[in-house]
């Protein structure tokens, strides 16, 4: 072993620390993820051990946020895989156009632009003002960074493209103010978005809901826990409701894909049997 | 058994070049490949398809969660970090790019040299950047065996000059003494 590999003992040991101290849980968290991660911040913050990060996590509230916020997942973009988005308008649309009320779910939206990505998308098949979004996050950070709906404008030009390549109808700019640096969203889009914390890996059902969206979060977990979440969105979503994962996620692993039709195989989207 | 896997990387030109080192594979070569190439985020995995039928070795995308076999190569998925888990199967991050790469050759080397150490081979190949050049230190660091394609050889030097200019390798070679070395390798096992 050389001074720079990191004991899974000492890592085991601050994730049950972080979990005690903090209430949050991410012993079931991929190793390696975790392990990139921590190596990260062992590097910036000049301490040498896990074991030192662990007496930090119990003694030092504001290290402790800082570790929270490095082991959640904030990487996301506005119509991330364009071709989910064209599948989205293709199938699922013509299906929550049956519904009076639609509600949705974007379970781990981190920071919020695949909830406004969805508001975009109803508002031009006409569905926005009868959809609810239950946008949650269990990082408030990141989740008030989502309620703001401010981005960096040197992201403007991917979120175009992928908007564009994801067929949409009018203009990405419509949607949007820029100034100086940053753009904002508009406000218009927030209106039915409700922004909520909620940790799928400790919290329960919070609502019946007619489409969740997961898209790249499972992939972080292991199989024991993605088993559990797959339990909470099927609970979560009507008969006849619709997940949606990300291009690598499937349901492989737990008996609940005998309970779900393809909508589309390659986009991972699922439709609930009744 | 010296060696349980072979993790390769490459960025621009690397397509010739791991299609020309897999093609001079031996038959039945078992050591396991894991492999990263630089291409779009929105590749549709065409070339995979293309190297499986030229290869004729199992070469697939890397999945979730999947266990490494022996005989098979596996692809980093376009726009996915790809890593490797002390029980040995994958992971999957859309973590930010490492060196303006996703999936990152670093991020693959670095964790296959904390399961796997002084049982693997680390190859980096032709590329304009520097990518793979830290994980690759990582690997001599932990014990494994370093392979570097003569940069005089590669169609952009950068990549090879970079991991040299980090470590010294303990092979300097051509794609075709490469191939030559994997085949012992694997005779050996």
């Amino acid at each position: 072993m050389t001074s720079i590999s990191i004991s899974e003992i000492e890592i085991a040991l601050l994730l049950e620390a972080i979990y005690q101290k903090c209430g949050y849980d991410f012993r079931q968290y991929s190793e390696a993820h975790i392990k990139r991660r921590l190596s990260s911040r062992l590097a910036i913050s000049g301490l040498k051990t896990v074991s030192e990060m662990q007496f930090q996590v119990l003694h030092n509230e504001q290290f402790a946020y800082t570790l929270l916020h490095d082991l959640s997942i904030t990487v996301t973009e506005m119509f991330r895989d364009p071709e989910f988005y064209k599948s989205l308008r293709q199938n699922v649309i013509p299906i929550l156009k049956t519904y009076p009320f639609i509600k949705i779910w974007h379970a781990g939206c981190s920071s919020g632009e695949e909830a406004y990505s969805m508001a975009i998308l109803l508002r031009e098949e006409g569905l926005y003002e009868r959809s609810m979004i239950y946008a949650t996050d269990f990082n408030q950070k990141i989740l008030d960074k989502a309620k703001a709906g401010v981005f960096q404008n040197d992201l403007i030009k991917d979120y175009t493209n992928n908007y564009q390549m994801s067929g949409g109808l009018e203009s990405f700019s419509d949607y949007y103010t820029s100034n100086y640096n940053m753009f904002i969203m508009d406000q218009s889009l927030k209106k039915n978005i409700v922004w909520a914390n909620h940790n799928m890996v400790t919290d329960s059902v919070f609502a019946e809901v007619h489409v969740i969206f997961c898209r790249n979060v499972l992939i972080y977990f292991k199989k024991n826990l993605q088993e559990n979440i797959h339990l909470l969105f099927y609970e979560s979503l009507i008969n006849g409701g619709v997940l949606c994962l990300g291009s690598k996620e499937g349901l492989y692993f737990t008996d609940l894909k005998y309970k779900y039709d393809e909508l589309d195989k390659k986009q991972k989207i699922f439709k609930k049997k009744y | 058994m010296k060696y349980e896997v072979i993790v390769m990387g490459a960025s621009s030109g690397g397509l010739n070049a791991i299609r020309s080192v897999l093609t001079s594979l031996s038959e039945n070569f078992s050591i396991p490949i894991v492999l990263v190439q630089h291409v779009s985020p929105r590749s549709d995995g065409q070339w995979i398809r293309s190297l499986d039928i030229i290869a004729g070795l199992n070469v697939k995308e890397a999945d979730e969660k999947e266990t490494i076999e022996k005989g098979n190569i596996y692809v980093a998925p376009p726009n996915y970090h790809l890593l490797i888990e002390t029980n040995r199967t994958f992971s999957l991050t859309i973590d930010s790019r490492v060196n303006f790469a996703r999936p990152s050759i670093d991020v693959l080397f670095e964790s296959a040299a904390d399961v796997y150490r002084d049982k693997m081979v680390g190859i980096i190949f032709t590329g304009a950047n520097s990518d793979g050049a830290i994980g690759l230190k990582r690997i001599k660091e932990l014990g494994g065996t370093t392979i570097v394609q003569d940069p005089n050889s590669a169609e952009s030097p950068y990549m090879p000059e970079a991991a040299l200019s980090l470590m010294p390798a303990d092979y300097i070679l051509t794609l075709e003494k490469i191939a030559e070395l994997l085949n012992k390798f694997d005779k050996d096992n």
